[in-house]
């Protein structure tokens, strides 16, 4: 029964999710709405599970304080504050949250997504080799496509944006679609073995 | 250590350093490059002309902080022609971040067009489910979303009156830096309720969407900062963006410079070796 009531809950709910897009008219379009708001309020449980874990978590590491435990201070920290400053003032414009928002969480993670320029430029310099006849042909793409798609690229020669826009509406386009329909195809056989209790990893990991 | 090797293991410092100059030179001294708009801006700007004012236009926010200098300026340059062209915007987010980013984004032009909260414009703020809050706000936008980003229900605002589904929804706005994000709108909005969809995208992420847009499932294909550039051209207004492109245009030359310099160290080293 343990594992039976659990592949019947998926093998109707997914079933019913199936046959609501095929047929979209009673009963499966209540269904499905129904199904939506049930997965609407299991999401923020989760949420609130994942908080709580991270929450767990880094309690713990101030308790045995291994190496960088401090860390966790900062973090227990932000989230306290965040967290009251939310609660307490709501989050509109003009509120403590907002200012938060805007004058420490956005300068900080804008400048750790920036790093990366200083990163790929030092990638690029140490591993894009042209070590093999693919390399190369990925290294000529790579220099056309960059250069082509900044105004840079139609100063050097006015035809340089064109070779970037053929790269990326035709070899790029052939490789992304091929790429998405080989993912589309792996999702409808690895959700048709979970709905028909092919695939049970899910329930017990055997 | 000869010159060729001493070339291929040059600090990573002096790099770092090189970036930095190739970056802020050309914000403290613009140089002013002509910015061309390419075929899928252009698109998507023409897709928002052709809607007759009074529309409904939502724009969902998915981007973060991280992803700002890129997807801000689409946001903003979408709200200011939005609001030129008298269209209601509804906002919306499936990353929390995007909602303040998105707030301020309608804010400002909304200031600039002389528009009111609630009957311009309105801000339904997050909710968590990815796909799942597409598909249940097309059936029905009041039950998901009761309230608006500040808890006040959005019965209250003139402009949600009417608003049921996506139904009255006539074009749907995307600002994405990942997943969930315009694929599921594609998925959703486009595929099974037939609604028109554009997006507006990082970068790095803008070839994943050719395929969407070259089927005619996009209306419209923003790629990273160099687009939201080109919008803010078609719009004459000089945004970050336009800014931006003078730093982005000589870091990009110092990238490929970096590339051809260590691979004629590189292939230079290979031929002696033999």
């Amino acid at each position: 029964m343990k594992k039976q009531i659990p592949l019947i809950i998926t093998f109707i709910a997914g079933m019913v999710m199936v046959l609501q897009f095929f047929i979209p008219h009673r009963p499966f379009s209540d269904l499905q709405q129904l199904f939506n708001s049930w997965f609407l309020i299991i999401t923020v449980f989760a949420m609130i599970l994942g908080l709580g874990n991270l929450l767990k978590v880094h309690t713990k590491r101030l308790q045995r304080k291994p190496k960088g435990w401090w860390y966790s201070i900062v973090l227990l920290a932000g989230f306290a504050i965040m967290f009251i400053a939310g609660m307490v003032w709501g989050i509109e414009r003009g509120t403590f949250f907002d200012f938060l928002f805007w004058n420490v969480h956005l300068p900080m993670s804008s400048m750790m997504f920036a790093l990366l320029a200083f990163f790929v430029a030092s990638a690029s310099y140490r591993a894009f080799r042209a070590r093999t006849p693919e390399a190369t042909l990925l290294l000529i793409s790579a220099i056309l496509v960059m250069i082509g798609r900044v105004p840079l690229g139609n100063y050097i020669w006015d035809k340089l944006p064109l070779v970037s826009d053929w790269i990326m509406s035709y070899p790029n386009m052939a490789g992304q679609r091929a790429i998405m329909i080989g993912i589309a195809l792996g999702i409808v056989s690895t959700s048709l073995r979970i709905i028909l209790g092919i695939e049970r990893t899910y329930l017990s990991g055997k | 250590m000869n010159i060729i090797e001493r070339f291929e293991k040059i600090d990573r410092r002096i790099i770092f350093l090189l970036v930095l100059f190739a970056v802020i030179i050309p914000l403290l001294f613009p140089i002013g490059f002509e910015i061309k708009v390419s075929a899928p801006v252009q698109k998507f700007y023409d897709a928002i002309e052709a809607l007759p004012p009074g529309s409904m236009v939502l724009v969902s926010s998915e981007y973060d902080p991280s992803t700002m200098p890129e997807v801000y300026p689409m946001n903003q340059a979408l709200a200011r022609h939005c609001f030129a062209k008298d269209l209601k915007i509804i906002g919306m987010g499936l990353w929390p971040q995007g909602i303040p980013l998105n707030q301020a984004s309608m804010e400002q032009a909304a200031e600039e067009y002389g528009k009111e909260y609630g009957v311009d414009y309105v801000n339904l703020g997050y909710k968590a489910g990815g796909i799942v809050v597409i598909s249940s706000a097309a059936e029905n936008i009041p039950k998901t979303f009761p309230l608006d980003y500040t808890g006040r229900p959005i019965g209250e605002f003139e402009i949600m009156k009417g608003v049921r589904n996506f139904d009255n929804i006539d074009f749907i706005i995307s600002l994405s830096a990942g997943d969930p994000g315009v694929r599921e709108w594609i998925m959703i909005a486009q595929g099974r309720y037939g609604k028109k969809v554009a997006c507006g995208v990082t970068a790095v992420s803008a070839p994943a969407f050719y395929p969407y847009l070259n089927a005619g499932q996009l209306q419209g294909l923003i790629g990273g900062m160099k687009g939201a550039a080109e919008y803010e051209t078609i719009l004459e207004t000089s945004g970050t963006a336009s800014r931006g492109m003078d730093a982005q245009s000589i870091a990009h030359g110092l990238i490929i410079f970096f590339i051809l310099f260590a691979n004629f160290f590189y292939l230079l080293g290979k031929r002696r070796k033999k």
